[in-house]
């Protein structure tokens, strides 16, 4: 076998082959925005605890146009890792059967979604009645 | 055979994952509109007295630990990844800024979630 | 166009003879073909007519023995069931699959998937042994679900070209494979599960290389689903990271 001389290509740029490695790594990425935000929630959760004077700033400070630009972002980006979230969750689970067939991933992923969707609206109505 | 440690990450991984899929938009309109600009809300929604009463409350109380902490340990395992796809060498000192910084922030809230008391 | 009329397509092919070249080139060649030429039917075409020095791998010529996997236009496929007619009157790029080495022209190393696929158990270890005259193993309906459609898998290695991961680490047994593993763990008469989890579990070797990519389960010709194969090994590779701890003996294994 002496005139084997196996070529092994580079992998840089892989994501770069094909628009489904772009999707999955947008959908990576957008991890660095959803951990800016814990870390604005962190620094609100701080600030509750340093007192009212300290609290008080921030909520001044989310009014600010970088927070809303910040906001917009973040707020894209929860949308879009919702939706990839259940797009993906059918390949995460284990096979469910119901009376001997098997529940398809489109369902499972269309479920997910309406979930989200109800408790959206259930949590935000819940604020509001809650704040009133 | 070197068992995989994956685990103790992926766990919260998925937890955060699922919370932020299911409260995330909701909560990023409430912090980031409705309560600084009064829609929806009263001005005093999010305010200091409302706030601490629910970090007062055993309930409201693990509800901001777990949003904070479980969306902040899910990003840093997608982060983790994230680096490791572009082809970064994730070494011992990334993953100490990562998974520590993420460690100290569980602290940080637990402390001051602690510290504001039953 | 009429099924039997004839057309010029141009397909370009990579080439690599390690004898001479240090490195890949692509090749172009203009090929005639028909509405129902398949891709490899294509290459047979060059082989033939063009340039007999030209490899590639193939055998049923449809959709079973899994030997013809390439990049069709960049997408894993398999070449005798992909057809010219949907790429004119544009060309056609035919490369190895990626990921893998290559070994000459279209003809990828799949002594990487062999080896893996020796170390897997990738057969039935019966769980209580049975004597001919005990009779045949009983098997519900539902049973049978549970690891049927894994089964399906031709070891085409499609799925290995979809998976970065297993680019960027060779070591991870993968996506077929893994649906492999799953798909004797669950099967009812098997008793080998314990041994193949141990690979399930290794890292860089098992379910934990997976960061949920996906397109392993897109490009299967089979809809074996290998992601949800590997995925739902997630979920019991950390059972058994964290039962361990509960276990009366205790420690790792
Ligand atoms: S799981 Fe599908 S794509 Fe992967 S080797 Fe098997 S048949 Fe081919
Ligand atoms: S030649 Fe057998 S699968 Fe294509």
């Amino acid at each position: 076998m002496s005139g084997r001389k196996p070529y092994t290509r580079s992998m840089s740029g892989w994501w770069k082959r094909d628009p489904f490695f772009t999707a999955y790594m947008v959908r990576e990425a957008t991890s660095f925005i959803v951990a800016a935000y814990a870390i604005v929630l962190l620094v609100g959760l701080v600030r509750l605890g340093q007192g009212k004077e300290a609290y008080d700033g921030f909520m001044q400070a989310l009014q600010s146009p970088i927070s809303v630009v910040f906001h917009l972002v973040t707020l894209a980006v929860f949308v879009y890792h919702t939706w990839s979230w259940f797009q993906i969750m059918p390949k995460t689970m284990p096979m469910i059967f119901i009376s001997g067939k098997r529940l398809e991933g489109a369902t499972i992923t269309r479920t997910g979604v309406a979930v989200a969707v109800v408790v959206t609206i259930v949590f935000l109505a819940f604020v509001m009645g809650v704040t009133r | 055979m070197k068992r995989a440690n994956d685990p103790i990450f992926w766990l919260p991984f998925g937890a955060g994952g699922v919370l932020a899929a299911l409260f995330g938009p909701a909560l990023v309109l409430i912090t980031g509109f409705a309560a600084p600009f009064a829609i929806g809300l009263g001005p005093d929604a999010l305010g200091y007295d409302n706030m601490m009463a629910f970090a007062h409350n055993a309930i409201g109380k693990l509800f901001l630990f777990a949003i904070v902490v479980f969306f902040l340990w899910h990003a840093a395992l997608r982060i983790y990844h994230t680096l490791h796809d572009f082809g970064v060498h994730v070494g011992t000192v990334l993953k100490l800024i990562i998974f520590g910084g993420s460690l100290v922030a569980t602290v940080i809230a637990v402390w001051t979630l602690l510290a504001i008391g039953f | 166009m009429s099924a039997s009329e004839i057309k010029t397509i141009e397909i370009e092919v990579l080439r690599y003879r390690p004898e001479q070249d240090t490195e890949p080139f692509w090749q172009s060649f203009q090929v005639p073909f028909s509405h129902d030429t398949s891709v490899l039917e294509g290459l047979q075409s060059i082989k033939d007519d063009l340039d007999a020095t030209l490899s590639y791998r193939w055998s049923c010529r449809m959709a079973v023995c899994g030997s013809c996997g390439m990049m069709i236009s960049g997408k894993p496929k398999l070449a005798c069931s992909t057809f010219l007619r949907d790429f004119y009157p544009n060309k056609v790029q035919v490369g190895p699959l990626e990921h893998f080495p290559i070994e000459r022209d279209l003809v990828v190393s799949a002594e990487g998937f062999i080896s893996k696929l020796e170390k897997i158990t990738p057969y039935i270890v019966p769980k209580e042994p049975r004597t001919i005259e005990q009779g045949e193993y009983i098997q519900t309906p539902l049973q049978l679900k549970q690891f049927l459609q894994y089964s399906g898998c031709i070891n085409c290695m499609l799925c290995y070209a979809a998976c970065p991961q297993f680019g960027m680490n060779p070591k991870f047994i993968g996506p077929g494979l893994m649906a492999l593993v799953h798909r004797y763990n669950v099967d009812s008469r098997d008793g080998a599960r314990e041994q193949r989890m141990e690979l399930v579990d290794e890292e860089d070797v098992g379910v934990w290389s997976c960061t949920a990519v996906g397109y392993c389960s897109e490009v299967c010709p089979k809809k074996v689903d290998p992601a949800n194969a590997v995925n739902q090994n997630k979920v019991n590779s950390a059972l058994n990271y964290f039962g361990r701890f509960l276990k009366p003996q205790g420690g790792q294994k």
